[in-house]
């Protein structure tokens, strides 16, 4: 059987790997990388927990080969912080308790990176709209959209 | 299990070849929005996948004397982004854009949309409205057919073994055009269609022009109802004209009873749609 060979920058990092057709990315991410900070919550693209960021565009992890990667920029949650630099919005929603079993908040941290990284000043029906396909069972999603819309208002304070 | 072979062809004469060595057993790959939920559920099986998204063609939107050329695997975000389309045709763009979450935009592709041929994808309807020609490519060679003739029922293409959809062409868009795309959804995101309608209208001052519908989610196949095209064009799109349409578009239903909506709500919220989205097209029209 044979297995696609892959080169693909993962966090700035170059990396190499062989992968199954059938395996996804976040399969490889997490199987065989190492990489286990993305999440499969239902393998089918509706709840975001293996949201990652590929050439600059959201994705699900889980609705892209790993062999598709190849020669992509893939950015996971592991690369978010600087070492144990929490990136702002890592702290916030830390600070304002807007994660509870936590299977969500990578997802939720990586899609919500996406959004400032494009509109550092969404408003609340934007922040919502954007992450309908991140799905969150506990915290009721106000907590999620409280630190997300304060972080936007940080950055753009620190931006000045 | 036999693992699938993946390749990546850069032409796309490569790429019908490849599935055509594949004896049926190949499967184009553009956003996997649908064909890896399918594959993982177990009901899509490939030998081969042949992922088009390194074939030129196939990723990038281009004009030419006013009449855009829409790659069938760009992604509903790199569609949501050109700024032509959006004033050209925003009922298309908008259509695509209801597609999934952010996530699923980022990849899934209108060529994916219309293969897929679920009754209820969103882009069809406003793409047939539009009048959007799909340009094929295959075994036999290139042609065109309007997007209404691609889906043949649920799950079912018109398409040859070996056939790949390149692309959408759009008409040349007359002066005080628009179009709207509205579906009905339980929801607000992330949800099924019930009911699809697109509508594409030409004005002239009060009076319209031209004018196309389509209704998604009401029958095996996105439907073009030339019927209640008729009945708008001539008119004000006064009260009279807009009923008319929409019977003509309650006319057209054959839908299912499911949980989603039965027959009877299906059938009536498709002529309500219709009316919606044609004042939407004209408030566009009348500002393009
Ligand atoms: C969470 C989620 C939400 C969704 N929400 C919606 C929604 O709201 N509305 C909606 O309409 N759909 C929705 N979908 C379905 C799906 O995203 C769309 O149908 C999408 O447009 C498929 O495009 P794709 O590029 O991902 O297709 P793919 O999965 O790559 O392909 C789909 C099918 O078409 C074939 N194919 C693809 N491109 C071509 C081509 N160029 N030529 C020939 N055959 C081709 C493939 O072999 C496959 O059988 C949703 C899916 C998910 C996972
Ligand atoms: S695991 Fe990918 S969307 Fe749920
Ligand atoms: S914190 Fe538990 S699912 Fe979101």
């Amino acid at each position: 059987m044979s297995k696609t060979h892959v080169t693909t920058t993962i966090n700035g990092e170059p990396v190499e790997f062989l992968c199954d057709t059938s395996q996804t990315v976040l399969d490889v991410l997490r199987d065989q990388l190492g990489l286990t900070g993305s999440k499969e919550g239902c393998g089918s693209g509706d709840c975001g927990a293996c949201s990652i960021i590929v050439d600059g565009r959201l994705v699900c992890g889980c609705l892209m080969l790993g062999a598709e990667a190849e020669g992509c920029r893939i950015e996971t949650i592991e690369g978010m912080a600087a070492g144990d630099h929490l990136h702002p919005l890592q702290k916030r929603f830390v600070e304002m308790a807007a994660l509870q079993c936590g299977i969500c908040t990578p997802g939720f941290l990586v899609a919500s990176k996406a959004l400032l990284d494009r509109n550092p000043n969404p408003t609340e029906t934007e922040v919502r709209y954007w992450l309908a396909g991140n799905l969150c069972r506990c915290t009721g999603y106000d907590k999620i959209i409280r630190a997300v819309m304060d972080v936007a208002a940080e950055l753009r304070e620190t931006a000045r | 299990m036999k693992e699938a072979r993946y390749t990546a062809p850069e032409t796309l004469d490569e790429a019908v070849a490849l599935l055509a060595s594949a004896n049926g057993s190949g499967r184009v790959l553009a956003g996997g929005t649908d064909l890896l939920v399918q594959m993982r559920a177990g009901t899509a099986k490939p030998g081969l996948i042949v992922d088009v998204k390194k074939i030129p063609e196939m990723t990038t939107i281009t004009e030419k004397d006013g009449s855009y050329r829409i790659g069938a695997a760009v992604s509903g975000a790199v569609i949501g982004e050109h700024e032509g389309l959006r004033k050209a045709w925003p009922g298309i763009v908008e259509a695509v854009n209801l597609i999934g979450s952010t996530q699923v935009q980022g990849r899934a592709s209108a060529g994916g949309n219309l293969c897929n041929a679920s009754p209820a994808a969103d882009s069809v309807p406003a793409m047939v409205a539009a009048g959007a020609m799909v340009t094929i490519q295959g075994p036999k060679g290139r042609r065109e057919i309007p997007a209404e003739k691609v889906n043949a029922g649920p799950g079912r293409t018109t398409l040859a073994p070996g056939e790949i959809v390149v692309s959408f062409t759009l008409p040349v868009r007359p002066r005080n055009s628009g179009d709207a795309y509205l579906r009905l959804i339980p929801r607000t995101e992330m949800d099924i269609a019930v009911v699809g309608c697109g509508v594409s209208l030409t004005m002239d001052g009060d009076r319209c022009t031209a004018a196309r519908v389509s209704l998604g989610a009401v029958a095996p196949t996105v439907l073009l109802v030339e019927d209640a095209g008729k009945a708008l064009v001539g008119s004000t799109l006064d009260d009279g004209a807009l009923e008319a349409a929409a019977a003509a578009c309650r006319a057209a239903c054959k839908p299912i009873d499911d949980k989603r909506g039965t027959i009877v709500y299906r059938t009536k919220i498709a002529g309500v749609l219709l009316k919606r989205a044609a004042a939407i097209a004209a408030e566009r029209a009348r500002s393009h």
